[in-house]
């Protein structure tokens, strides 16, 4: 569904990603795990439109989306959840919704299943969007983008800041997600909740693709345990 | 129906408030109240426009002085350049009879044909878009503060030139601009026993302008340009194609400007090149961040208020002082507006009155 060759970006002088390639098949949960400034971020909002790529491919369904408008992916159901979440604050739960469905004529509908999955939002629907907990807040992210009705989800560091009991609903919900028929790209600094959901994992490493494979292949991988797991792991795994 | 109503309620107890002034001020024997009522009516209309642009899309825009002048001078060059040397008669014929033209005679009984105001009028709204796409094209397209810098410089171009230039009367500006008139008995001119026709009018394009808001403001678009407001990165995450939003509302928000600039040049007779002054851009923008910035009712009311008191000259020598110092207080002790300060200050006098408590709920 999604492939891409050789992609390089940056901001100025300074180039982030080097050169990555990878691929995300139809109905696949993928994830991409590296650690701070590893050019995470950067690759999704390349995917998205947001940052130029300077070089190589990116292509959905076949079709090259390099350098076309964010709102051309958006129309074409490729949605992301940035990172950070970046709700509109000011706005209310409502309005952010509907801004999720900006794109999307059948946008009342899709409200209405989405907050069939997430009752709370009800609740909240004329609060303004800063003054939700921080999981309540995540909920809302997902949310919006599921207004949009995606076929390919990004994600960016969905578990970023979350209580652990909040990060472990976070990934129930995109396990739900596959179930839907929803392709997903994660993008997570926690690889251990990463492992958890996804077929398979790129692991990026200051901009370079260093390795790929099953969760349950790099999970034994030494490298991998020193790099992301930290030193205490094997005693909480086994 | 119910919905519409509520709706349509504001619209209605407006244009009740419009008629309840109007007769008041008649039956006070206050008349010549309307001639600034009038001048601050279609002031009112820029920070209007302005509101758009700053509360709702986040742009600052420094020019419209200068944006209210180019529509302005375009109606009062237009109107009073006499094209009655430079065409052939049947020319002269055929344009006036379309309704382009408008023959007369001048004070001394010599030929005058000028373009009539009603092409002047469409001429200025059209150069003033224009010349809100070009300088905002480049502007919108980066986040930041552009917009501001180009316009500042923009609406400081444009002073200097009225000032330096005889096509635009130097510092006299242009005078002798015809009255328009729009309907049978419906005409925007100073005239004396023509005041309440004119305050109906500033009226009329102001009730215009603020239903044309409202609804562009409640709409998918108005939604967007708030969410540009607080996250541009989100909105064009969401699919919003930000620097042309920007743009459309930037450019409205130009021509609404030169369309009052117009009015009020055939209203004044004329037009000077203090219109274009970076004070009075200074004040439009004072105005917006003190109605509360995303907020059209509160850049109305407090517009209109200071701007009818400012041309009273109630505030005398401290005019410019004023609006200064009411920007400074705004920015540094209610940047959301006042009335969001006296809200926060009222809860946090009586901390029980919170009833659904948006904020004060505790984090799950």
């Amino acid at each position: 569904m999604l492939r891409i060759r050789n992609l390089r970006c940056g901001y100025g002088n300074l180039e982030v990603v080097h050169g990555a390639s990878l691929h995300v098949e139809r109905g696949e949960i993928v994830g991409l795990i590296g650690a701070n400034g590893a050019g995470k971020t950067s690759l999704l909002n390349a995917i998205m439109g947001l940052l130029p790529p300077r070089e190589g491919s990116i292509e959905l369904d076949g079709v090259s989306i390099a350098r076309q408008p964010v709102w051309h992916g958006v129309a074409h159901s490729l949605v992301l959840v940035p990172e950070g979440r970046q709700l509109f604050s000011a706005m209310t739960v409502a309005d952010n919704l509907l801004m999720g469905g900006y794109r999307n004529p059948d946008r009342d509908q899709a409200i209405a299943q989405a907050l069939d999955r997430f009752p709370r939002l009800r609740e909240r629907w004329r609060q303004p969007a800063g003054t939700l907990s921080g999981g309540e807040q995540q909920m809302l992210a997902i949310a919006r983008a599921l207004v949009a009705r995606p076929r390919l989800l990004l994600l960016d560091e969905p578990s970023m800041g979350l209580a652990p009991l909040m990060v472990k609903e976070v990934f129930e919900v995109i396990a739900e997600l596959r179930r839907k028929g929803v392709t997903v790209f994660l993008v997570e600094q926690n690889a251990m909740a990463a492992f958890g959901v996804t077929d398979r994992v790129y692991v990026l490493e200051t901009g370079d693709i260093v390795m790929e494979g099953r969760p349950d292949d790099l999970l034994h991988n030494p490298e991998v345990k020193r790099a992301y797991l930290g030193k205490g792991f094997r005693n909480v795994w086994e | 129906m119910r919905a519409a109503v509520r709706h349509a309620l504001p619209m209605i107890a407006m244009t009740a408030g419009v008629v309840a002034l109007q007769l008041v001020i008649s039956a006070a024997d206050r008349q010549f109240y309307m001639t600034q009522l009038v001048m601050a009516l279609y002031y009112t209309i820029v920070v209007m426009g302005l509101c758009l642009v700053m509360g709702y899309a986040g742009q600052v825009s420094l020019g419209h002085g200068g944006f209210f002048a180019l529509g302005g001078y375009t109606s009062a060059i237009l109107t009073t350049r006499n094209l009655a040397a430079h065409l052939r008669p049947e020319t002269l014929q055929t344009l006036e009879r379309i309704g382009l033209l408008w023959s007369r005679t001048d004070l001394y009984g010599a030929p005058l044909a000028t373009l009539a105001p009603w092409p002047a009028f469409v001429a200025a709204l059209l150069l003033t878009g224009a010349v809100a796409l070009i300088l905002g094209f480049p502007a919108l397209r980066l986040k930041g503060h552009y917009l501001a810098m180009a316009t500042l410089g923009f609406g400081l171009i444009v002073y200097r030139m009225l000032l330096g230039s005889a096509f635009t009367g130097y510092a006299d500006g242009i005078t002798g601009v015809p009255p328009w008139r729009l309907a049978p008995g419906v005409t925007v001119s100073g005239a004396m026993d023509n005041r309440i026709v004119n305050y109906y009018i500033a009226c009329g394009f102001l009730l215009f302008v603020l239903w044309f808001l409202r609804n562009l403001t409640g709409s998918r678009h108005g939604r967007a340009l708030r969410s540009i407001h607080d996250s541009e990165t989100a909105a064009k995450a969401m699919g919003v194609n930000t620097p042309r939003l920007k743009l459309q509302a930037f450019v409205i928000s130009a021509v609404l400007a030169a369309a009052a600039g117009s009015f009020l040049t055939h209203f004044n007779g004329g037009i000077g090149p203090s219109e274009a002054d970076a004070m009075k851009s200074v004040r439009y923008l004072t105005l917006v961040a003190a109605g509360g910035m995303a907020n059209i009712w509160g850049a109305m009311g407090v517009s209109l208020a200071l701007t009818f008191l400012s041309l009273r000259g109630v505030f005398g020598v401290y005019d410019h002082a004023v609006f200064g110092g009411l920007l400074i207080v705004i920015v540094s002790v209610a940047p959301n507006g006042p009335g969001r300060w006296v809200a926060d200050l009222l809860r946090r006098r009586r901390p029980t009155v919170r009833s659904s408590g948006a904020a004060a709920e505790p984090a799950t």
